[in-house]
């Protein structure tokens, strides 16, 4: 059963700065009488407000919004990085965040053993990850260079590394955060195949992006957000359209026309 | 702060915390493993390297306070030796344990994971660097054999509850210290004053039968330092002595309490670690 389901979720960030980080200006405070006129109460930063969101096996959910409007945010509360300062987030089935393709790689190791790596953060067993190496080597196309140190990788190769292993691992949940980054354009052709063919494997996808190629080829629903709440959930044709002003899908038939 | 349906859930989400983190062995015990094989990349000595500073330490300060102490050195250096090595573990879990959150806020900002992860990881290279000093050890035994018998095989659980001990430490201080910042150069000064109360490099025993009855009686003050009770524990039985059960007690007792106060502190601030890195 893999299923996400938040009720009145809210996620409030502290601002900390130096003084209400220090444990000594927080024991002190207590005891004796205000001798500073600085305020001791944190700043918060509500990002997200009172999220009500079901989602279910099978669902390909859009995440669109503004820069800002809480997008990653709602993609970290719904993977569980971020629980809920109020309200409840319930998360079933194995999250599989792709947020930062760079997160968890060590320069000083080779490319195999990166990938190695990167696969047992995303939730896979040695096992399963030995078996996919040479998968991923022929997808990446790294040749020679994987047995290399990563730090001798150009930022393509690195994005190509990192692409290879994301796309073999078997989702339960697939997490996307926008900004796959700099790869060149033959490459990129050969990755969206193979991105629809884990999006397939996955058992629900939720993928925030600006691209609506993308998410027109990979999803069937989408949500709106804007400045920390849902504005609105629906069919995916549907939020575009109120989101953009525009239908893209009659953009298509202007163009061919 | 994260409201819960009931505090059932809040302690249910501790263990559960506890437990994941420890079924991601194949995760951690691959980073520590490399965190360990980090330290000496590119390096002329490689693995060796670590244990030879340990050993020239030891030399060097057998040598040292065998001459100040007048003790001769067979007794000096191996008491030296194995106080070291047991110090760079405890010392090293809490020092890095008061960091462990905030050196991996990128990790727990982007993957979710739980928090126990890195205290695993932690713990595990220690023990991982701990047995490449124990090559020193081995070497040691040849030059100075000591009267190992079967109560040695103490040293086994004394270090399995070191290692406990550790991974309480690190996830207390972890979760504190990622809130309030000052508290990591508290640690560190705590720790560095810590080495000299604690009997490393001075015999202990020998202040403790000291001839001057003042100063007998003063060296029982000593006990009052929690770690020389841990050193003991595992020290005593590397060197052939014998065991002395009221550390063990000490041991137990604070285990029992730290755990106690740790799981208090997840079931309240686990969730909040992420917001506050």
């Amino acid at each position: 059963m893999v299923r996400i389901e938040t009720r009145q979720a809210s996620v409030d960030f502290p601002i900390f700065d130096a003084k209400t980080r220090s444990l000594k200006k927080a024991v002190l405070g207590m005891v004796g009488g205000n001798i500073s006129s600085d305020d001791r109460k944190v700043p918060v930063i509500q990002a997200l407000h009172d999220i009500d969101i079901s989602i279910e096996e099978g669902d390909r959910v859009a995440l669109v919004g503004h820069n800002g409007a809480g997008k990653s945010t709602l993609l970290r509360l719904l993977s569980g990085i971020y629980a809920p300062t109020s309200g409840t987030a319930h998360i079933e089935g194995r999250v599989a965040p792709v947020f930062d393709l760079g997160v968890g790689m060590d320069p000083e190791i080779s490319g195999y053993e990166n990938i190695m790596i990167r696969g047992l953060f995303l939730g896979m067993t040695r096992k399963q990850m030995e078996s996919r190496v040479d998968e991923i080597a022929d997808f990446t196309e790294l040749g020679d260079f994987l047995a290399m140190p990563l730090r001798t990788y150009s930022t393509g190769m690195r994005v190509r590394l990192a692409l290879g292993v994301v796309t073999s691992i078997d989702p339960e949940i697939l997490l996307f955060d926008e900004g796959i980054g700099a790869v060149d354009a033959a490459f990129l052709e050969k990755a969206r195949d193979r991105l629809e063919e884990l999006v397939k494997r996955a058992g629900l996808l939720v993928f925030a992006s600006h691209s609506d190629e993308f998410l027109r080829r990979l999803c069937t629903s989408a949500i709106w957000m804007e400045h920390g709440r849902v504005k609105q959930r629906g069919d995916l044709r549907e939020v575009l359209t109120a989101y953009k002003g525009r239908d893209p899908w009659l953009d298509d038939a202007a163009g061919r026309a | 702060m994260a409201v819960t349906a009931s505090s059932n859930a809040a302690w249910a989400g501790a263990r559960k915390d506890l437990v994941a983190g420890w079924r991601s062995r194949e995760l951690w015990a691959h980073l520590g493993w490399q965190d360990i094989r980090q330290r000496y990349r590119r390096s002329v000595l490689g693995p060796i390297w670590i244990t030879i500073s340990m050993a020239v330490t030891a030399i060097a300060l057998g040598i040292l306070y065998a001459g100040l102490f007048g003790n001769p050195l067979e007794t000096q250096l191996p008491y030296i030796l194995v106080g070291f090595i047991v110090w760079a573990f405890i010392s090293g879990c809490i020092l890095e344990g008061a960091d462990v959150f905030i050196k991996n806020e990128g990790l727990i900002k982007h993957l979710p994971a739980p928090i126990s992860v890195h205290v695993y990881r932690l713990v595990w290279r220690q023990t991982l660097l701990f047995a490449h000093n124990l090559i020193v050890y081995a070497v040691m035994l040849v030059i100075f054999p000591q009267p190992l018998d079967w109560s040695s095989l103490l040293a086994f659980p004394a270090f399995a509850l070191l290692a406990v001990n550790g991974a309480w430490i690190a996830l207390l201080f972890g979760m504190a210290s990622s809130r309030f910042r000052d508290l990591n150069p508290i640690v560190g000064s705590v720790v560095q004053l810590t080495f000299f109360l604690t009997p490393i490099v001075w015999i202990y025993e020998d202040f403790l039968n000291s001839d001057n009855p003042t100063i007998a009686e003063r060296a029982r003050l000593a006990e009052i330092n929690p770690v020389l009770h841990y050193i003991e524990i595992i020290r005593r039985p590397m060197l052939g002595q014998e065991t002395v059960w009221h550390h063990w007690a000490v041991v137990v007792g604070i285990t029992l309490v730290g755990w106690a106060v740790t799981l208090w502190a997840m079931r309240r601030y686990r969730t909040r670690v992420p917001y506050w890195v």
